[in-house]
Order: C-alpha cells, then structure tokens, then sequence
C-alpha cells in the first residue's frame, strides 16, 4: 500500500530524483531527500526494528532521531538509525539485533519471559559463581545487542577541520533564525548549525498550515542566506561543547573544532512521550513525527488515528492530519478544562470528537503486534489515575501523542548552564548561564511562535552586547502566558505490564517501581540501576518521564529530584570521526642516519631515538654489546650522546645561580674545569646530575640527563626568576651534536684532528677546552663516565656527521668501533656511576645514593639543602651498592627490580644489572638495607620465575677503583 | 579546551601551557624555621576553594608567568611575569 501523498509545499523529497534501495533483502523506492523511516512508512512497512531486550516490533516513533527504535546495518557501516538515515541507490540494510530476519526474529520470545527479566535481573543472577560470568555474557551479547562491527573493514580516514566564530548558533528554527540575525547586524561573524538537511526546525513541520509563519519564515531565510556575516551549516550537529566555547561539529564528512567566542543554544524541545500499555507499538509515534512524516515527507502517518493531547500542540498536529486526509477518531485530552484556545473549537468544526479528562489506557494490537488496531481511552480521575471501569474501545491504526516537551539543552548543561523545572511551562528552564551562553526559543520555555522570535532576537543581542558590539537597550523576551505545554505527569498505568518508559532499554513503568522498592532513591542511582537513559538515545525521550516518575515516587517536587547529567556526544558519532592521526613526535640526533646505516639497532630514550648496540653478522645482541664495551676498554670506542641536555648558563651570578641549583660548589670552580653535579629537589630528592663545565667566568655549560633535560632546564629557567638572579640560560641541546671518544687510545686518534694541545699536563683530566675538532668549533671535555681515557666532543650539529666520520676514519688503524647505549650502561655500572631515574627513585636522596660527597660543606643553600639538613639527621633504610655474582653459576639471573630477601622479608631491590662484564661475571646495583650492606656480604634475590638467586655484596667501582685509567 | 591569556604571547589555547603549581614563597625566605614549618612548606599545598596564583609556563616560547585562577569556576582571571602583580595583567 502506497502511503505516499501528492506534492506538498515544503516537502523535503525530491520527486524527480527516485531512489532503489532494500530492506531487509525487499527491493523498494523511495526518492532522494527521504530517510530510511519515511520511506519504509510510505510502503506501509511499519515494523522496522526489533527492541534492545524483548525484541519488541517497533516503528517510527520521533522521525528526528531521538528515539533508537530502527537501527540497521549495510555490512560495513554499523548501528544506523532510520530516522537519520538517507536513502541513497543501492542502499542494501538489515535490521541489527534479530535473528533470523526482522519478521521471524526468533528472540521474539524473550518476551515471554519478562517476569523472569525484572529490572536488575542480571546483577542477581549472574553474581554467582563468578567463573560463570563469561559464559553468561557471551549468552547475553547474542540475545541483546546492536550491529555488528566488522574488523575486516577497510581504515576510513577522515578530515578534521577547525573554525572560529564570534557567536554560534545552534539549531536553525524560529529562535536560532531571528537570533542569528539580530547578532550578524550588530557585526558579529555567526555560525549557524542544524542537525537536519534543510533550516527552518519546527517550522518546516509544525507551523506548515500557517501562512503567517511561512512568510515571516520565508523573509528571516532571506534574510540569513543574504548577510555576509551569516554561515549556515546544515546537517551539522554540534555533538558537545568543551572549555572556553570550544566545539565539537560533527557532519557527515568531517569533525570540526570549533572556536567560539559566545554560543546561543536555540535547539528546541523533543517532545516527550505519554507512558501507557503497548505505547511503543508501530503506530504510536508523537505527534511532531506523524507531522514530519506528513510535511517533510508528504507521507500519509495514518488512515485513522486518535490523538492523545496535553497541549495546543496536539490540536495543531491533529488538524494537520485531518487537513491531509486522515481520520481524527478523537482527541483524548488529557486535561479536564480541555483546551483554552480556538485550536478548540477549530477541531470541533472539523468533526473531531474531543474527550476532555480523558486518557489512552491502551493501545491494542493486532495479530502479530506490528500493528495496532483500536486505541482505549479512559476517563482521569481528578487525581489523574484512570478511572478503568469506564474504557471505550476507539478503533484506529494510529495513535499521535502530544503531552509534552523537554528542552534539548545538553550543549547548554555541557558549557556551563544550569536550569530549574518551572511550574508555569512545567519544564526546565535555564536558572543561571555562564557569561557567553545564551539558550532561546522552546528551550527557554518560549512557545508561542512570535515569543520565540522575539525571544532569539533578544538572545542574539545579548550576545552581541557581551562581545561590545552592542550597547543600545535589551529587551525583554514575554513570558509564556497561556497553558503550560506538558503535562506534569503523562504516566497511566491499567496495571498492565508493557507501559514503556524507556524504549531503548525496554524499561516499563513497574521497573522504576520495583527499584524504588530496592531503596534506589535517587536520580543518579535509579539511572544506573535500571539504565533508563543509558542506551542509544541517552535518555532524549525517557529522562523527563524518570524524573517525574521518581519525584512522585518520592513525594519529591522535580527540582529536589534532580536531574541527569548530559554528556557529549549529543548523537552517536562515528569513531572513524574522532580517530585522531598517529603523532608521536620524536627526536633524531645529527648522526641518526649514520646508525642506521651501519646496522644499529635502534630504541627509544625518552623522546629520543638511539644506538642500543651495532649488530654484528654472526652474533646474539648481548655478544655484540659486550664485544663494544671490551673494545672501549682495549682499544678505541665512540658513542653518540647528543640527546644529552646542554645548556649554558651565562651572566654576572651563573656561578651563584649554580650553586643555588646544584649541591656542589662552583663559585672557586677553575677556568677550563669540569665539576660533577648533583641536583635535589625541594624535598632532597636527586632530580638530575650531569657534568658543569666553566668556560669563562662568568659562562658555564652545563649537561643533564638525555630525558631530563627539558623538565631541568624549564625549572632552572623558574629558579633564576624566583632569586632574582642575573643569569641568562640558553638551552642548545639540540643546536649541537656530541660524542663520547673513549679508550686508551682515543687521545692518538683525537690527536691529528685537533689543533688543541692533548698532553696530561696542558689537558688533565676533567678539563674542558674550547677548540677545533676536524675543522669543526667545539667544546672538549675529559671525562670518565665510561672509566677510561676519554674526550667528549660538542661541535654545532651541522658538523656533526662531519667530526664523526673524521674520528672514525682517524680511529681505524686504532680498532675504532661505535658503541651504543648498552655497552654504555656496562661499562658505567662496572664504575659505579649511577643513573638518575634508573638507579634512584622517587624518593631517593644524596646519602643513600652515594653520592653526599658531592654537598658542597657548608653551603649556606641550595635546593632542598633544608630537607637534606633533617633527612641527614635520620638513619638510613637503604643504600646503594654493588653487587657480585661468580662467574661459574646455574640458574636464572635475577633482572632489574626484582627483589632481595633476607629472612622472608624484603631488604632491597635490584636497580642496574649486567649479565656479562668484562670482569667475567655479572654485576649489579642494588638498594639494600644498610647493616645487610656490608662488603663481602651475602645476599639471596628472588628472581621473576620465583627461584633464587645468590649475590655478594661488592665495593664500588668493580673496574678500576682507583680511576687511574681515565686519568 | 580552555584558552590561557600569556603575558608575552596573547590567548593560546592550554595544551601550549605546561602548570607549575600554586605560586609559593621563595624558600630562601623558609629555611631558618622549625623543621616542621619547613616540612608544611614543602608537602602541603593549599587547596581551599578561591582564586589562586598559579605559575604556568608556555612551552614554545619557554615563558613562566603568574596566572590567577578560581578554581571553584576554572576561569583564569588574569596573568602577568614573574614580579609584575602590580600591573594590570
């Protein structure tokens, strides 16, 4: 059967354009401009869904989206919903959640088993035994569910774009229309938003027989297509609103980052359904969708129909309906006083019978309940329950429910908006907006069309003047005067059991008894034990109902009852839309390339790529790195250690500053020496150490840990402010590369590349030169980290690849190798050196960690000197040592962190461990409790697969105790 | 995401921003008290609802500055250097 109507003024379909698409295998037509829904109903196919729980039929309910009853799947694309889906060519989809097929849906018989599926039904039964949950789940997720998602699916990517506006303005009806323009002629740049294909809200579907409205609709369209200042975004939802007016638009393309500077919020209301007895079969839809069926779609909602009103609204649906062909058995009118209006006598005139204080108390189905065939109204008592001996039996295919409306101000709740339930229009209203948020229209409970005109006028120049555009008078918005447009309780029950409230969760009305009951008492615990508002439409038409059942449950009024909180998105958004690019920024040394070249096997430190070790044909990792370190020790090495932090630190008090900055001394520091540093926080715990360089009196250059560094030199920039010291800091980590040349004979191969004068006496060690190396500029350092004869190199990282390639060209008749940060970390354990953030903690101070002798005596501060002052007055639970373990041994090795046990109880904890030396046998490093800490000392480790292992404790440094190599 | 006003570089949105912390006194200014002053001093912060000073550091231009922020309505209220309270940030 053809529902479809002749053309209608304003449809949104496009006759000319036909459409082929199927449903559930049927080949149908439709035309382009209809959704899913529209053009399922005008073939008359009613039953379009299956529900979440009791695989329930159901139909078209709000045609906007606000409901999640057709949910359907192509294959590739999941969880669609029928009023928001248009119908394009080819358009093959099926029903998500049946089994075997929409009609036959074999889980249609979980209805049968409801009383056995009480609210809550699954925290019980499924509690105990805990093993069995999974199984359980698995049962549940085939029964109640949505799409499927598939893996196998091609990676969508989509744009992300960004925007800024002056204001934006969110939703394109009545309010958001007049609001737009009145702030565009003041100066203001205004984007203006709608969710829906084409602007214009309800008055596209509600005020359509008014000629009044169309034209003023007309003139305000003409009037935001014309100005400059005006963009209009149509199929654009604002899907959440964030800080400072920063906004997320969601179309059907892209997401777009919105940047605002005010946001008018002129959504409207989603009309609320009446709760009563099979009120979520196909054929009881709200009144606002039979009238977008009717107007927007030009299709026939019904044949005959009764209309269920509480407001002006119904009788406007009603007559609508009428005026297009359908019967109007009746308007069952909620209130006893009936309408107030001519709306009234309007009807009257038409031939509609209205039932003033009277109620649906049903609505019965036909055979196969995918359809209804008669309505049952039900005189109210004064106190509104139904007076049930008294049901008349109204035949019908359709029942329209017009009772009321809630605000769609999620957006407005998000920015910072808070409302309050108001008697005269018995829904919520904003009671206080954050400076820049303006709400208009319905959702400041303006109903009447010329107040919420007047209304987003008012609004739009609130706006303006908020900006400094304005300055002339604001004027008033009236009031809503006439009847409130919900009902304060559209909820019958004839102690049937199918009175739906939420349709997503398949909630009824006994539900919310029954957790009532249970003590659930509260808004936010109601929610979360019935889930009403948790499914697919998050609560759009069953929150309001929950809220006013609640507070009657309760003897609560709706503002001590509350309500729930609204968060983003405002309609599902698809994930391929917030999946974001891959972007983790990483740091290259100059002499990267070079690595990779020579078959380094690279890692991350910290932000930074670098050389674990240089792999070798023929040999295991561990082989390779402890050929590297025996090759330092024998012959030549160089490693590459421009991730180090450089920064120099210059100005009349640089050597204060440092003092302040590091435990140490550097004011008596010499010209051309090294000092080695330690630095605390606050608290006394080591945050960093490095190697202080003086190059002049009053310039030092400073080196810090490769993944400290950025955090160390920000901090120091903050220090130099809070003393109010003359120091400038530059951080060159990055303009310049560095090398460590280390080994015996470094000082040959460094010696014909240098102008510098090489000899122990003119460059001792820890001597820092400035000189040329290769040519190059660059600073030379003695130092020892890895315990042998070595230079470190800084030259500017253009010359980097340079300087390198020259020390290896110059190093190769000495064995030269490259080495990388494992050999590294061997051949400073076997010195004892530790690392910061490897071998120290959270927590870990100067004296436990071996290092006190760096305090310079007698300093008078530096940081965290206080806390050291009274740490250094308690005992120590800890402290660093080495550890050694025979060279001829069975069992595993313990790694580092596992821990050391000594008469059952836990006494320290590996920090650093070498399986192979070149001593010959592993060593570690270790935090031990300090009289277990004595040299020669046993200790018992348990190691990651719950053996043991045994360990000696080791005086540090293993490797040459005296430092006569690095000399 | 919120937008932080720096004194050098204008209105940058936060993820710019690095936060430092509540402004507290100079140390040099603490450490001849009773070690359990000092203690309060280093581990306790004030978290009392109000408008606090706050130092916040933006990263690409490596500038620390003074923010006051309500932390009862997260709005900042206006910012200034380091030793500039006195001039309207």
């Amino acid at each position: 059967m053809d529902r479809r109507l002749p053309p209608r003024e304003g449809e949104w379909i496009d006759r000319s354009q036909p459409v082929e698409f199927r449903f559930e295998g049927q080949s149908l037509a439709g035309f382009a401009g209809d959704v899913l829904s529209s053009a399922l109903w005008a073939h008359d196919v009613r039953l379009q869904g299956r529900s979440f729980k009791y695989h329930r039929p159901r139909g078209l309910y709000s045609l906007a989206g606000h409901d999640a009853n057709v949910i359907v799947e192509d294959g590739r694309r999941t969880n669609m919903r029928g009023d928001l889906l248009p119908i394009t060519d080819g358009l093959d989809v099926y029903s998500v959640n049946t089994s075997g097929g929409l009609q036959r849906d074999r889980w249609r018989i979980m209805e049968r088993f409801d009383r056995f599926l009480p609210v809550g039904f699954y925290y019980k039964a499924f509690h105990t035994p805990r093993w069995l949950f999974p199984h359980y789940e698995n049962q549940m997720r085939q029964v109640a569910g949505l799409g499927r998602v598939h893996p196998g699916n091609a990676a969508v990517e989509t744009p992300k774009d960004y925007a800024f506006c002056d204001l934006l303005v969110v939703g394109a009806g009545p309010a958001g229309l007049a609001g737009a323009i009145a702030a565009a002629e003041q100066g203001l740049k205004v984007l203006l938003v709608d969710e829906q294909p084409h602007p214009g809200g309800s008055l596209n579907w509600q005020w359509s027989g008014n000629p009044a409205a169309q034209e003023q609709f007309g003139g305000m369209l003409e009037q935001v297509r014309a100005h400059d200042n005006i963009e209009l975004r149509c199929g654009t939802q604002a899907a959440g609103a964030y800080n400072d007016y920063w906004i997320a638009l969601v179309d059907d393309r892209r997401l777009t980052k919105l940047r605002a500077k005010a946001m008018l919020v002129a959504t409207g209301c989603f009309e609320q359904p009446a709760v009563f007895q099979n009120n979520d079969l196909p054929g009881v839809m709200l009144a606002s969708a039979a009238q977008r069926l009717l107007q927007l779609y030009a299709v026939k909602p019904f044949d005959r129909a009764v209309v269920v009103a509480a407001n002006s609204d119904g009788y406007r649906a009603a007559l609508d309906l009428h005026g297009a062909g359908v019967e109007i058995a009746a308007i069952a009118d909620l209130r006893h006083d009936g309408e107030p209006t001519g709306l009234a006598q309007n009807a009257a005139d038409a031939g509609i019978e209205i039932l003033a204080g009277c109620a649906i108390a049903e609505a019965v189905p036909s055979g196969g309940k995918a359809r209804i065939q008669a309505a049952a109204v039900c005189p109210l008592e004064k106190d509104g329950s139904l007076r049930t001996g008294s049901l008349r039996r109204i035949e019908c295919d359709g029942i329209a429910m017009s009772v009321g409306w809630s605000p769609n101000v999620g957006l407005a709740y998000q920015a910072g908006g808070r409302f309050r339930y108001a008697e005269h229009v018995a829904q919520l209203v904003p009671s206080s907006l954050p400076d820049g948020l303006f709400v208009s229209g319905r959702a400041n409970g303006r109903f009447e069309l010329h107040d919420q005109i007047a209304d987003g006028r008012r609004a739009g120049l609130c706006a303006a003047a908020h900006l400094g555009r304005f300055d002339g008078n604001l004027p008033d918005s009236p009031q809503h005067q006439a009847s409130p447009p919900s009902h304060p309780y559209p909820i019958f029950s004839n102690n049937g059991k199918k009175n739906f409230v939420d349709l997503d969760e398949d909630l009824h009305l006994a539900d919310f008894k029954n957790a009532h009951q249970e003590g659930y008492d509260n808004i936010e615990l109601v929610k979360r034990f019935t889930t009403v508002g948790m499914g697919p439409s998050q609560g759009k038409l069953s929150n309001s109902n929950a809220i006013r059942i609640l507070a009657r449950l309760n003897g609560a009024s709706i503002n001590e009852t509350g309500t729930t909180t609204s968060r983003p998105f405002y309609q599902p958004v698809r994930i391929s839309h917030l999946a974001g690019r891959r972007f983790h920024p990483q740091r290259r040394t100059p002499l990267d390339g070079w690595h990779r070249q020579h078959g380094a096997e690279m890692m991350h430190a910290g932000a930074w790529m670098r050389p674990e070790f240089y792999t070798t044909s023929g040999s295991t990792r561990d082989e390779c790195i402890l050929a590297e370190a025996k090759n330092v020790r024998e012959h030549v090495g160089l490693i590459d250690v421009g991730t180090l932090g450089k920064i120099l630190v210059c100005g009349p008090d640089a050597a204060r500053f440092l003092e302040h900055i590091y435990t140490g001394r550097f004011e008596k520091q010499k010209v051309g020496r090294l000092r080695y540093g330690v630095a605390c926080d606050e608290t006394g715990v080591i945050i960093e150490d490095g190697v202080i360089a003086r190059l002049a009196e009053d310039r030092f250059y400073v080196s810090a840990t490769s993944s400290g560094a950025a955090v160390f030199y920000r901090e120091m920039q903050r220090w130099a402010l809070i003393f109010g010291m003359k120091v400038t800091l530059i951080n060159a980590t990055g303009h310049l590369a560095a090398m460590n040349l280390a080994g015996p004979k470094s000082r040959e191969v460094l010696a014909g590349l240098t102008d510098a004068d090489l000899s122990p006496d003119a460059f001792p060690y820890v001597g820092v030169k400035e000189a040329t190396v290769a040519g190059a500029r660059a600073i030379v350092m003695r130092v020892g980290f890895v315990g042998e004869l070595g230079y470190e190199i800084h030259v500017p990282a253009s010359q980097g690849w340079h300087v390198w390639t020259s020390l290896m060209e110059a190093g190769r008749p000495h064995n030269i190798r490259p080495f990388g940060v494992e050999a590294q970390r061997l051949l400073r354990l076997e010195k004892g050196h530790l690392i910061v953030g490897q071998d120290t903690d959270a927590l870990t101070h100067p004296f436990e960690a071996d290092v006190a002798w760096a305090i310079g005596k007698d300093k008078p501060f530096f940081i965290g000197s206080r806390s050291l002052d009274i740490v250094k007055q308690q005992s120590l639970d800890r402290k660093l040592v080495g550890l050694s373990f025979p060279a001829h041994r069975s069992g595993p090795l313990p790694q580092e962190c596992c821990l050391i046990i000594h008469e059952g109880e836990i006494v320290g904890r590996i920090t650093s461990i070498a399986p192979a030396s070149t001593l010959g046998h592993p060593i570690a490093m270790a935090f031990l409790r300090p009289d277990l800490a004595n040299v020669g000392a046993k200790v018992t480790i348990r190691t990651t697969d719950g053996r043991t292992a045994d360990a000696e404790v080791a005086a540090m440094p293993f490797y040459d105790p005296d430092g006569a190599r690095q000399k | 995401m919120k937008i932080l006003n720096c004194p050098i570089n204008g209105p940058r949105p936060l993820q710019e921003f690095h936060f430092g912390g509540e402004l507290r006194p100079n140390p040099l200014d603490r450490k001849d008290g009773a070690d359990a002053d000092w203690a309060d001093y280093v581990f306790n912060r004030d978290g009392e609802p109000g408008v606090k000073r706050e130092w916040w550091y933006h990263i690409p231009s490596g500038t620390w500055f003074i923010a006051e922020r309500d932390n009862v309505t997260d709005q900042f209220q206006r910012t200034y250097l380091y030793g500039a309270e006195q001039t309207d940030g």
